[in-house]
């Protein structure tokens, strides 16, 4: 009942921030702020004015939005594979380790999206240099976490497992993958939201389809109430995605207590 | 010292892999020039005024950006971590903010206060102040009640428990907060510049050589140049929490 209370009282503030933002804007009468009601009314027009057979779903649907984030998803999976492995691997090894921190420290510090001209040179506008882009960026933070996770487990865990002869393939999947669990989803989520942003950079840059290159030409067009619909798009999508991800990291995680917000 | 010196191995192999792999045209030296080549450019461009003052416009507008993030977030933080209800009502709409990537809103940001710096800071402080907030307020969330209740049976005042109980023991996360703060705000600063034509700045600088000039020795030189300062910050601060905050292990939260 509390929790019921809680999320109506979330979502009456919601309504009230959006009355607020309708009346400032109606007010201001700024062209660059419209109204969040022409916003929705240009959303309905952009995305649910198509056919019945696709059950309304306009043409940029599939064209922008699912392949942005087709694209999106692929480049984060991968990331986070190649990120959990590595990391994990190199959290068990104190010399690999070591051999790797500075080079890890400058790779992540680099900034991914000034690189998007070298990778446009070398895989071409397309699907393959954003995916290339977005997995470049947001691969450091899953890897940082998780060595830093298998690096941190409690030796007394390890001996156990080891003194019980539990194979080591077993005690890799069985063991250190649970015990470094909290700190790899930590750095999923940072790597998701990275790779959100690359997202759209790429498709700014070099990029004949998706949320970044619609925004773009809703600006250039002027139709600032589209550009404002792709927007709130973007913040929907991220917080979903997040939402999701905070939900599957909730039951994965539900015996290591409760789970914390941030 | 055995540390460092692996470390620098490491890097230094690196470097050698990348090189053989540039001259034995495993990657087109054209596209991905060898690590040699992109050190001379990094030299000339040194050397370069326009580099200069792009790094240096960069430089400065990334302090700004931090310290203002600092600033916003850690009052933000400390506001919505100790009133609950607040919290509760208010992380919708900071959820909702907080994914949308400060790219998506170049346009409308220039629209409002023009095309100078104050743009590329405005985006990188909303980019970065994030990490503050949280951290700040994961720290009020941290704080052991039983610290509290000792002081408070002590008869310590309390304004002296905010100042020497809670606030020891937020530092810690701020100064991580800080930290990813940091790095935030730089890779930020130097999108928009990339993003933003006829701005002044490192990202530009990367801009005019990677799209008009097809330079991507140059390109690769501003990124890698952008990638020691960010290193260079985060070793600073990495020292500053080992030397100030020495009570807390410098974790990320």
């Amino acid at each position: 009942m509390a929790r019921l209370g809680r999320a109506a009282e979330r979502w009456l503030l919601f309504a009230a921030g959006l009355v607020v933002w309708e009346l400032v804007t109606r007010s201001a009468a700024n062209p660059y702020f419209p109204p969040p009601t022409a916003i929705g009314a240009t959303a309905v027009r952009l995305w649910l004015s198509g056919p019945a057979d696709r059950l309304f779903l306009a043409r940029p649907v599939f064209h922008d939005v699912l392949p942005s984030l087709g694209r999106l998803l692929v480049g984060w999976l991968l990331a986070s594979v190649v990120g959990v492995v590595v990391g994990l691997v190199l959290g068990r090894s104190r010399t690999a380790a070591q051999y790797c921190t500075g080079l890890l420290a400058f790779l992540r510090a680099l900034p991914a999206p000034t690189l998007v001209p070298v990778f446009l040179v070398l895989f071409h506008i397309g699907p393959t240099m954003e995916i290339a882009t977005i997995v470049f960026g947001s691969v450091w933070p899953v890897l940082v976490n998780s060595l830093d996770g298998a690096r941190s487990i409690d030796p007394v865990t390890i001996h156990t497992a080891r003194a019980f002869g539990v194979p080591p393939l077993l005690r890799a999947v069985g063991v250190i993958v649970p015990a470094s669990a909290p700190k790899v989803f930590a750095g999923l989520r940072i790597s998701l939201s990275i790779a959100f942003i690359l997202m759209v950079i790429s498709e700014l840059v070099g990029s004949t389809s998706g949320i970044g290159y619609q925004l773009v030409f809703a600006y250039g067009d002027s139709d600032l109430p589209a550009m404002w619909a792709w927007i709130v798009l973007l913040g929907a999508l991220g917080y979903a995605c997040n939402g999701a991800l905070v939900t599957v990291e909730r039951r994965a995680l539900r015996w290591t207590g409760p789970a914390t917000t941030n | 010292m055995r540390r460092a010196l692996r470390a620098l191995a490491g890097v230094a192999v690196f470097l050698a892999l990348w090189e053989a792999a540039s001259r034995a045209h495993l990657v087109d030296p054209a596209y991905v020039p060898p690590p040699s080549v992109v050190l001379v450019a990094l030299g000339s461009s040194l050397r370069n005024p326009v580099f200069v003052a792009g790094a240096a416009s960069t430089v400065l507008s990334w302090l700004i950006a931090v310290a203002l993030a600092t600033v916003l977030g850690t009052s933000l933080g400390l506001l919505l971590g100790s009133v609950p209800r607040l919290r509760s009502a208010s992380m919708m709409v900071v959820e909702f903010f907080r994914p949308l990537p400060g790219v998506a809103l170049i346009p409308l940001v220039i629209a409002l206060i023009g095309t100078d710096a104050q743009t590329k800071i405005a985006l990188a402080t909303f980019a970065s102040v994030w990490p503050v907030l949280f951290n700040t307020v994961y720290a009020l969330g941290e704080l052991d009640p039983q610290l509290v209740d000792v002081a408070r049976s002590l008869r310590v005042r309390r304004w002296r428990i905010a100042l020497w109980v809670a606030l020891p023991s937020t530092v810690p996360f701020v100064l991580t907060g800080i930290r990813f703060a940091t790095a935030v705000a730089l890779i930020s600063l130097v999108s928009t510049e990339f993003l933003t034509g006829g701005t002044v700045g490192l990202g530009q600088f990367i801009s005019v050589s990677g799209s008009s000039a097809g330079r991507m020795d140059l390109v690769l030189a501003g990124t890698v140049f952008a990638g020691l300062l960010g290193c260079a910050a985060d070793v600073l601060i990495g020292a500053a929490q080992r030397r100030w905050v020495p009570w807390s292990h410098a974790g990320e939260a």
